[in-house]
């Protein structure tokens, strides 16, 4: 037994747990090693087993390392703790470290072992207690045991003074009112000689200085001289071995000085002026040859920038700064490109001398390099440089590898867009970066784009020529393709007829086949996504339109989408040749220019939906009443306005689109264009979705019930009975043999009697009936009950519904409802639901009646309306 | 806080220690420590010595098959980082002579009483390599 005692001479099970884990071949292997592991020690541990309880621990704590659950053996660490020797004890502590946190309430337990042990008579018992107690104490147990702890920081023992300090420190973060306790104990460790306790000690004042101003203002007035002395001693010692660090002591002692320095000089001239002297020394003194001394420098810089430093100290700094960013070695690059963005808000002017060597870094080989020196550049770029560093970044992102292409386009889009002065720049900015990657242009930015030209008119020749060049050349990025194909079916015209050219330009011959080309190569790229073809048939639309003697071929390739397995297209693919082939008298007006869309409006909508966490976007208006339509949105529409509801397929006040989390942004301009569907459909839409418009579309016979609510999707083909206004009949006429089939199903279809309302004396049922072609309108016929043994005179039933139905009552066929049973009453609704297939009915109800001449009144909430209402 | 985690990781991205100084789940862990590994592990030579990550920056330092790793606050100096790692390195090197794999496996705890006599609650408490021994060498002497 004696022999078993000792927890680091047995570990021979240790060793061999270790190696048999390590042998593991597969996960699976090691997760049985493990689980049998686990097993033994829960034996040994509920059987109470002693000698093997330290190994036990030290084979948990190797089995949490590897990521499995070890919670068992937390109770076995309280033991531990509990037990008097110091081995037991250490690896208790351990494990209560490693193994718990303070939100487990086993911890609890723990406390009054702590205090026991933090007056235990031997020091490296209470060294293990404060250990502990500072890694893993709460705010309770910093309430209870902070007297102990206060205490410690006056002991004999340096090694106790410093691990007192320490816990101090998780104590006043743990509770910030107890920091006023500390302070005097804070400023007198600075006396100290010995390197443990200063560094504690200086900690504990950065600590304090962070959690109460008090103590802010004390240790300013307090510890200041004992701080600038400590520096002072240990950057002119002269060679200790013990804190030696290539030729300079104590590195960490000096950081964490310079940085109480900075904490207590921040915002304080007098403080400031104090410390001047000795960091100019630190900061002229120091070797910077070797990593160590790089280190105090790199501090030293922070503290100057972050006080309030005389203009020479400043200077000083910068130029400590200019020479790391020359550096060779990229660790010291790095942190100047890190200390220079800190150093912008000081003086841009000193930053932006080294403008040249900072955008050297951007295309530096190493990413976390890159990264710090394009957020950098970023800053930098204000009204004057705009236009070169622009040109820098857009020329390096040709060459860039691809995984830093995403956070360059975005920074480039954003310092684009900030600061475009003029509207030529902006879109040559933008092309360029388009051609270069497209494919990494986030929707919002390309939407923006299209904004833009749509509101510059006098640009809009020029964007389409450049795109048309664009498109040619670099036919494989995605938003370059949509910008271009959108651009083609708008303003076809401008690109095959040279119109509006701007002097720098030259003419290019495009005839009207070949823009009817670039769109059809668009179209069947093998990689074009769903979105960009469906932009690619509204272009394909609108240039049969623009170019009548196309029109034929036009026709052509739209059908050749009809047996599309993605329905989006192949919806569009027969609507769109449906438009062309038999609707020529308005096809003109119907394929007319997308009028002017609103730049303030998609702006706003934009910041908000960046900031907004995405939620119900509902009811945007799709079209912005002006341009060319000056209509409302509203009821009486003219033949033209059908326009916004056949192209735009997503109806614009769907909560339950499939498509709903990742359009909603953008919901807006997608509206406008009329892709708010595609996003869902390549391999997000569910896939019963889409079969019940395809059985709608075949009508096959099924039911809206079996459906479930329809989705919004499914209302598609029937916009003629979904729309509440009534739509002319081109509308319906486009849509032929799709409105009759719909309705066929909507006849057969049978909805459940429900039991609306049962109480202790009444019972209502609602049956339904639906007229064919009306998916909104339901007939209910309510049947009232009476269950008590007295008659009820004088009955009325009333009902409420929301805003988004219409409920009309007609009169009950009685007022009277004898007792028992015996005989109905019956009442008939009629209900229209204006959102028929988003939102389902929903109904309270009020009856009174008298009973004996006596007035009784009954409410409820009618929830269980049958689907499909 | 400081340093908020301390891994040694091999070549092959075992864990092989980890402390960490604020509170996060088993399953927590496990992502971390697989994101930021395939991190690091996939860096030259060349490249400098910090990789941010999700709201850490991580300074690590490569020493035969094992990589150290110390998570930071994003105000935390590097370069002094890269310090405490040899130190700490080189306070193993003391204890165990020409420290390895190995050693740090089979003495997971005596590593770990190293760190925690250098390390609390995330702060730097002890820089000397003798005073970081004397209690680890007390306990070997009197068992």
């Amino acid at each position: 037994m004696d022999l078993a005692i000792n927890p680091f001479s047995s570990g021979t099970r240790l060793r061999d747990m270790i190696r048999s884990i390590r042998a593991c071949k597969t996960a699976a292997e090691e997760r049985a090693v493990v689980r049998r592991e686990c097993a033994a020690i829960r034996a040994a541990i509920s059987e109470g087993d002693q000698d093997y309880r330290h190994r036990n621990m030290a084979k948990l704590m190797f089995i949490h390392m590897l990521g499995y659950p070890t919670h068992f053996g937390q109770m076995e660490c309280l033991k531990l703790i509990a037990a008097a020797g110091f081995p037991e004890k250490r690896i208790g502590y351990l494990g209560l470290t490693l193994l718990l946190d303070e939100r487990q309430e086993v911890l609890m337990l723990v406390t009054n072992s702590l205090k026991q042990d933090l007056n235990h008579s031997n020091q490296f018992i209470v060294g293990l207690a404060l250990c502990a107690l500072g890694n893993i104490c709460s705010a309770e147990m910093a309430r209870d045991l902070a007297p102990e702890v206060e205490r410690l920081l006056q002991n004999r023992d340096p090694n106790t003074k410093k691990k007192a300090a320490l816990c101090s420190i998780r104590i006043v973060r743990k509770v910030p009112d107890l920091a006023e306790n500390f302070m005097s104990a804070a400023a007198s460790l600075l006396k100290e000689k010995h390197h443990g306790v200063l560094i504690s000690a200086v900690q504990l004042c950065t600590e304090l200085c962070k959690a109460s101003d008090e103590a802010l203002e004390y240790l300013r007035k307090n510890c200041l001289e004992g701080l600038v002395r400590v520096l002072r001693d240990v950057s002119n010692s002269s060679y200790a071995p013990e804190y030696d660090i290539g030729g300079i002591t104590d590195p960490f002692l000096h950081i964490r000085v310079l940085k109480l320095m900075r904490t207590l000089g921040q915002g304080d001239a007098d403080c400031s002026e104090y410390i001047n002297d000795i960091l100019a020394q630190v900061a002229t003194k120091t070797e910077s040859n070797k990593n160590a001394g790089n280190a105090i420098l790199y501090e030293c810089v922070e503290t100057i920038m972050g006080i309030e430093a005389t203009s020479g100290l400043r200077v000083l700094a910068i130029n400590i700064l200019g020479r790391f960013l020359s550096n060779r070695d990229n660790n010291i690059r790095y942190v100047a490109l890190n200390m220079l963005m800190k150093a912008i808000a000081v003086d841009t002017q000193a930053v932006q001398r080294h403008r040249a060597t900072i955008l050297e870094c951007v295309k530096d080989a190493d990413v976390s390099i890159r990264k710090r020196a394009l957020e950098l550049v970023y800053l930098l770029v204000n009204d004057t440089n705009v236009k070169p560093l622009t040109k820098e970044l857009v020329d390096y992102l040709e060459v860039s590898d691809q995984e830093f292409k995403e956070d360059l386009t975005a920074k480039i889009c954003s310092i684009v867009e900030k600061f475009s002065q003029d509207k030529l720049w902006y879109l040559d900015q933008m092309f360029r970066v388009l051609s270069l990657a497209g494919n990494y242009v986030k929707d919002d930015v390309w939407h923006a784009l299209i904004v833009l030209m749509s509101n510059a008119s006098e640009l809009q020749g020029y964007s389409v020529r450049s795109l048309y060049k664009a498109l040619q050349a670099c036919g494989e990025q995605e938003s370059l393709v949509r910008v271009a194909v959108w651009c083609i079916g708008e303003y076809g015209e401008m690109l095959v007829n040279n119109i509006s050219m701007l002097d720098m330009e030259e003419p290019i011959t495009v005839t009207e086949s070949d823009a009817v080309d670039a769109v059809e190569v668009a179209l069947k790229r093998y990689s074009a996504d769903v979105t960009t073809r469906a932009m690619c048939l509204v272009s394909l639309l609108k240039l049969s339109s623009r170019f009548p003697p196309t029109s034929e071929r036009i026709k052509e390739i739209v059908a050749q989408n009809k047996g599309n397995t993605v329905l989006e297209l192949q919806q569009r693919s027969i609507e769109f040749s449906s438009i062309i082939q038999r609707h020529q008298s308005i096809k003109s007006s119907l394929l007319e220019r997308m009028p002017v869309l609103d730049e303030a409006n998609y702006l706003a909508k934009r910041a908000a939906s960046t900031q907004a966490t995405v939620s119900s976007v509902k009811s945007a208006p799709a079209v912005t009443p002006g341009g060319p339509l000056k209509l409302p949105n509203g009821v009486a529409k003219p033949p033209e306005a059908p326009l916004a509801d056949l192209l735009d397929l997503s109806s614009d006040d769907a909560p339950v689109t499939t498509s709903a989390p990742a359009t909603a942004p953008n919901d807006f301009l997608q509206n406008l264009l009329g892709i708010g569907l595609t996003d869902s459909s390549p391999t997000g839409g569910a896939p019963s979705t889409s079969t019940d418009l395809l059985m709608d579309l075949l009508s096959i016979g099924s039911s809206p019930v079996q459906n479930g609510p329809p989705t919004s999707n499914v209302n598609l083909p029937g916009i003629a009975e979904t729309k509440p206004a009534p739509v002319t009949p081109q509308v319906v006429d486009l849509l032929d043999g799709l409105s009759s089939s719909t309705s066929i199903a909507d006849e057969n279809s049978a909805y459940p009697t429900i039991t609306a309302f049962q109480s202790a004396t009444l019972r209502i049922t609602f049956s339904f009936k639906k007229q064919p072609g009306k998916p909104q309108e339901t007939t209910i016929s309510a049947s009232f009950t009476n269950l008590a043994t007295t008659t009820f005179t004088d009955f009325i039933f009333q009902a409420a519904v929301p805003k988004f139905i219409q409920l009309r009552l007609d009169p009950a066929s009685s007022s009277t409802l004898p007792a028992g049973g015996n005989g109905l009453v019956t009442q008939s609704l009629s209900v229209t639901n204006n959102q028929h297939g988003q939102k389902p009915l929903a109904m309270r109800i009020r009856m009174s009646y008298k009973v004996n001449g006596e007035d009784r009144l009954e409410q409820g909430q009618i929830s269980n309306f049958p689907a499909g209402l | 806080m400081t340093i908020r985690f301390v891994l040694f990781v091999n070549k092959q991205g075992q864990t092989r220690l980890a402390q960490y100084y604020e509170h996060l789940s088993l399953d927590e862990r496990r992502a971390l420590e697989g994101e930021i590994v395939r991190k690091c592990l996939a860096r030259t030579d060349q490249q400098c010595s910090f990789v941010e990550h999700r709201n850490y920056k991580v300074v690590y330092r490569r020493y035969a098959s094992l990589f150290f790793l110390v998570g930071v606050d994003n105000d935390e100096n590097e370069l002094a980082i890269l310090e405490f790692i040899h130190l700490l390195v080189e306070t193993m090197d003391r204890h165990f002579g020409n420290v390895c794999e190995l050693d740090i496996m089979f003495h997971l705890e005596k590593v770990h009483f190293m760190l925690e006599e250098m390390v609390m609650n995330g702060c730097i408490v002890e820089t000397s390599k003798q005073n970081i021994l004397a209690p680890i060498q007390l306990m070997e002497k009197t068992s």
